[in-house]
């Protein structure tokens, strides 16, 4: 009788423990800090409303995001149970064990891949690239495009101006060229009494920025990260005489379009250049087209977005954006899942959408109304469609810093020519892939 | 001192030293204006080409420091409905709404925990350390005070990954205490190296004296010695507190969700559309505040430097 | 082992004073006073010391949980020892640390010295002048990156109003000849008031009574200067390099906030170097042996540097 009531009062406290564990466990997000970082804090009220979680977020500058989570991961960490990780970081991810499989989960909630953006789920969600295994659901949608002062571009005189020089209407570039022409024509140019320049570009050095920028002008001029036919075999393909022109389009549009003192400029001091009337084109991810909109100085109209012009290789766009993951290490596992599977509904995706999240979810964004729903709409789905990603190796750091380095110095601090950078840095990635065993 | 004395500057001597000194503190002191000045800027003001010198002053800055806010749609406004509060119109003039209150008030919290807490610390085995160092024949002296010295060399990255594990072993990642701790270790270099300096000017026939009067070596070490190292020691934790008020490199690879200081959040401030330079120019002015109150408040002591009484007297 | 003059000070306790201590001995108490001191900097300082030596000697990745660990010997300290760009991060730091020093004892000595002639008002210029020092690194890093900036930032208009030059015509962190001095001008704004406290306590240590036998001897004020002023402020003023020394020789995070450690590799110092081998690449063995080699030069120079430091105080 006792033992009996001994063992009923166990199980009451075991199942009480369950089940207090079940609903009011307390999650923590982590994710860079950026603007739509507080659209998700407002979208996830719902969540935390509907399941009984409560959900704590860990924001980190762009800068310091990698460093920091990626310590964190590697130290095996509880402090994220949901990772917005970067792009590239999935290789490790899978590799290293820090997220995990989600092919199950997927399998037993109805959720599919096919449902979103084709280019997001390589990018974001796969690892080995390829090959249908998902490490997290695509969250945010990213790639990098160009935002230019319509106010400007329209302007009678300036059109005249343009049409005798260069002999074309003043508008959106087709092509790269185009875009190095324009930037040159508003170069230094008064407007209203200030001076203006041509284009704010990425030339940060310290993570990833100036990488994140010279893709742009490297892919559409032919440069390749590997053999196709081979993997891993750079050399002929990262350093061919089109990323060699690639390259040196990139310094010559810094050498003669860009404002003074942009010698370390990302996303951030681009976004300042741009709304405090310094440029009259920026390149930039999309993230920040709503933040432009609802500019006072540059916004309600004042500004147009295109996708990454075209160069004589192709036409590409380097890919942002992140999937969101559940951490391996973390204790609360299932309702991380729940966070995945409210997320992933088309209703919530939607709501981000709304609320200044790129959805990568196909119901939304092949919506008819979504393409006139927001000026940048249009420029966001053709961007999305011509993107492509950097290494998402697991030693995708180690490829990432002789990039910045190489192509920094030259550049920026005009070392070399663009041939020794790329032949460096095909010399670098070579050492790291057979540090890696890849070669 | 009279004013009579040999070592009196004149007064010709003093105005051209003001001068040149008032000079110095008015351009070192304009970029910290700017700093003050960009708080109360808006954020279109505060990037304007070229700078604004003069503008008109508003509280967005700080009511974006201590608010999440994000764009609002046309149905969160109407669930909303009319702004109650001054801050609530400041936020919705930029087609915002607030959805909380920011962390910055926990970050600074855990600042003044952590930066008062490790001096404290700081001092009291400091000023321990100095004084036995100072008046006893401590073995290995000499090598002991390098050592002592040596262990603020190691640049912070160099042992960040090992005391990373080693704090998560011991349960103190992340933790009050252990930031108190790692800041007090960091510290006692300077501390044990400045207050040694200045016991040794203590003159030691007051000890003497007093443990003639019977008083033992602690109540000497109480009533002799601290007094008179007050001034010392008032200065001595003036440069503690700057340190660990203001370190980085440590809180961003060591602290996250709750002991983290407020210098690592402080650049994480963002606005709708890029860096809030406004929230960070009020986050970096009011994080400066209780450091410039204590040392105003121990200015004397500071400034007294080391000119201690009795012998001089 | 040169005896201080604190130990003469320590032999100098009288005996029967030493006697008279009730219930514990001088060494006891010394010990106690010590002991906490020495255990927190051996847990916190020294243990991860020598973890990081370990580390030194193995190909150790801390994002490769899955590869086998291996001794691997010196093969890291040779190839850091070997690599070019290294000594060009030495040289930066160098730079820096030379400049930073120079200018800041220059104009520190001289502030405290004209404080010192006591002008009236002369400790509320004196706490205005210590205000950038309270400042967090990262924040003076993070907001001179805005004062440098040619078109919205402070410094080229200031510049400009004074010389008269164009504002945009230069820009100090863009420029691979103008951002090694970026960064000192930076650190030269935020730590000259330290110097200067130093050199102020050390000016005010100087008894009147020296000044006023030199006064009846006739020397001059220049000589009173030379053969008093300096040689009684040397070993604060030592003491004061050696302690900017050290922290400019680490210096990590108001460089990396203001110039990231470019153009290029200009202002690439060690530390940022050794972040990028730590926390980007995560080499962990290979950043382990570079900490360990940073450690050892900053250790061998600074107790050069101290036992020199002792023969001034001696004198």
């Amino acid at each position: 009788m006792t033992s009996k009531l001994l063992k009923s009062t166990a199980l009451a406290l075991v199942v009480s423990g369950a089940a207090t564990a079940a609903t009011a466990d307390d999650l923590t997000l982590c994710w860079a800090a950026w603007d739509p970082a507080n659209a998700l804090i407002e979208l996830s009220k719902d969540f935390e409303g509907k399941s009984g979680h409560d959900m704590s977020f860990e924001f980190v500058p762009w800068t310091s995001f990698a460093d920091r989570m990626l310590n964190e991961l590697n130290s095996q960490g509880q402090l994220c149970d949901l990772m917005i990780g970067d792009s590239q970081w999935i290789g490790a991810g899978a590799e290293n064990g820090h997220y995990v499989k989600l092919n199950g989960f997927f399998d037993a909630n109805g959720i599919t891949m096919d449902d979103f953006i084709p280019a997001t789920v390589t990018g974001y969600s796969e690892w080995p690239k390829g090959t249908p295994n998902y490490w997290a659901l695509p969250a945010f949608g990213d790639v990098v495009g160009w935002t230019y002062r319509k106010d400007w571009f329209e302007r009678p005189e300036l059109q005249a101006e343009f049409q005798e020089k260069h002999g074309r209407a003043l508008g959106v570039p087709s092509s790269l060229e185009e875009l190095k022409d324009i930037a040159q024509f508003f170069q230094g140019r008064d407007i209203d009494g200030t001076t203006v320049y041509g284009a704010a570009i990425y030339t940060e050095r310290g993570s990833e920025g100036i990488t994140m920028g010279v893709t742009n002008a490297l892919y559409n001029y032919g440069f390749l990260y590997e053999n196709p036919d081979k993997p891993y075999d750079v050399d002929g393909f990262v350093n061919s005489d089109g990323a060699i022109a690639g390259l040196e389009y990139y310094k010559e549009l810094y050498d003669t379009s860009v404002p003074p003192g942009s010698s370390n400029w990302y996303m951030g001091e681009n976004i300042d250049a741009y709304r405090s009337g310094q440029v009259a084109m920026q390149m930039n991810f999309a993230f920040i087209w709503p933040g432009v909109e609802a500019d006072p100085n540059v916004g309600g109209g004042k500004s147009g977005y295109f996708p990454n012009p075209a160069g004589p290789a192709g036409q590409f766009a380097q890919l942002g954006g992140q999937g969101i993951s559940v951490v391996a290490y973390s204790e609360k596992q299932d309702a991380a899942l729940e966070y995945i599977q409210w997320f992933a509904q088309p209703e919530v995706q939607s709501r981000w959408w709304e609320l200044g999240g790129y959805s990568a979810l196909k119901a939304v964004v092949e919506d008819p109304d979504f393409a006139t729903s927001q000026p940048y709409a249009q420029t966001f789905l053709d961007s999305m469609a011509i993107v492509k990603d950097f290494w998402a190796d697991p030693a995708y750091a180690d490829l990432l810093l002789p990039m910045q380095e190489r192509v920094h110095n030259y550049v920026v601090a005009g070392d070399g020519t663009a041939k020794e950078a790329l032949d460096g840095l095909v010399r670098d990635w070579i050492e790291v892939f057979e540090d890696e065993g890849k070669l | 001192m009279s004013a009579f004395s040999v070592t009196e500057p004149s007064s010709r001597t003093k105005w051209g030293a003001g001068i040149l000194v008032v000079a110095y503190a008015l351009i070192t002191i304009v970029p910290l204006l700017w700093i003050i000045a960009t708080g109360f800027k808006s954020p279109t003001d505060s990037i304007a080409y070229p700078p604004k010198v003069l503008f008109e002053p508003t509280l967005e800055g700080y009511v974006n420091l201590f608010t999440d806010r994000t764009r609002a749609t046309q149905d969160m406004l109407d669930r909303a409905g009319p702004p109650q509060t001054w801050y609530e119109v400041i936020v919705r003039k930029r087609g915002t709404i607030i959805t909380g209150t920011s962390r910055y008030g926990e970050r600074f919290l855990n600042s003044v925990i952590i930066g008062f807490g490790s001096t404290f610390l700081c001092m009291v085995l400091g000023t321990a350390a100095a004084y036995a160092f100072s008046r006893f024949r401590v073995p290995l002296k000499d090598d002991l005070l390098f050592f002592i010295l040596s262990t603020r060399m190691m640049p912070p990255i160099a042992v960040a990954i090992p005391i990373f594990l080693m704090f998560r072993q011991l349960g103190l990642s992340d933790t009050h205490l252990g930031m108190i701790l790692l800041y007090t270790a960091v510290n006692l270099s300077l501390s044990v190296w400045l207050l040694k300096g200045f016991i040794d000017e203590i003159p030691i026939e007051y000890e003497e004296a007093a443990l003639i009067d019977g008083y033992t070596r602690f109540q000497a070490f109480y009533k002799v010695v601290l007094p008179q190292a007050a001034t010392g020691i008032a200065s001595t934790a003036i440069f503690c507190l700057i340190f660990a008020w203001n370190e980085y490199a440590f809180a961003v690879l060591l602290t996250s969700g709750t002991a983290q200081t407020a210098p690592p959040f402080i650049p994480t401030i963002i606005g709708v559309a890029g860096k809030d330079w406004p929230a960070v120019a009020a986050g970096a002015t009011l994080f400066l505040v209780p450091v410039m109150v204590f040392t105003i408040l121990l200015r004397k002591h500071l400034l007294r430097g080391i000119t201690f009484g009795a012998v001089r007297k | 082992m040169p005896t201080s003059p604190l130990d003469k000070v320590a032999h100098a306790t009288p005996r029967p004073v030493a006697r008279r201590i009730r219930g514990l001995t001088d060494r006891a108490i010394a010990w106690i006073f010590v002991a906490p001191t020495i255990f927190l900097l051996l847990a916190v300082n020294i243990f991860p010391l020598i973890w990081t030596i370990r580390l030194s000697f193995t190909n150790y990745r801390v994002n490769r949980p899955n590869r086998d660990v291996e001794w691997i010997g010196l093969r890291n300290y040779e190839r850091i020892l070997t690599d070019p760009d290294i000594w060009a991060t030495m040289q930066a730091t160098a730079h820096f640390l030379i400049w930073t020093i120079v200018l800041q004892v220059l104009i520190g000595f001289a502030l405290a010295y004209l404080i010192n002639k006591k002008f009236k008002g002369n400790d509320l210029w004196t706490t205005i002048i210590v205000f950038p020092m309270m400042l967090s690194p990262a924040v003076v890093g993070n907001f001179w990156t805005f004062l440098y900036q040619p078109q919205i930032g402070l410094f080229n208009y200031a510049v400009a109003f004074f010389t008269g030059v164009e504002p945009a015509s230069f820009s100090m962190i863009g420029d691979v000849h103008l951002a090694p001095w970026a960064i000192v001008i930076a650190d030269t704004w935020m730590w000259t008031p330290f110097v200067m406290l130093i050199c102020l306590a050390g000016l005010r240590s100087i008894p009147d009574t020296i000044y006023e036998a030199a006064e009846c001897d006739r020397a001059s004020k220049w000589r009173q200067f030379w053969t008093i002023t300096v040689p009684m402020v040397l070993p604060f003023l030592m003491l004061a390099v050696l302690f900017r020394g050290i922290e400019n020789f680490k210096m990590f995070d108001l460089v990396v906030q203001l110039t990231g450690g470019g153009p290029g590799n200009t202002t690439t110092l060690t530390s940022i170097d050794l972040k990028r081998e730590a926390f980007e690449k995560w080499r962990t063995g290979l950043s382990s042996a570079y900490a360990v080699i940073l450690f050892v030069t900053v250790f061998g120079l600074a107790s050069i540097y101290v036992k020199a430091l002792n023969k001034v105080k001696e004198r």
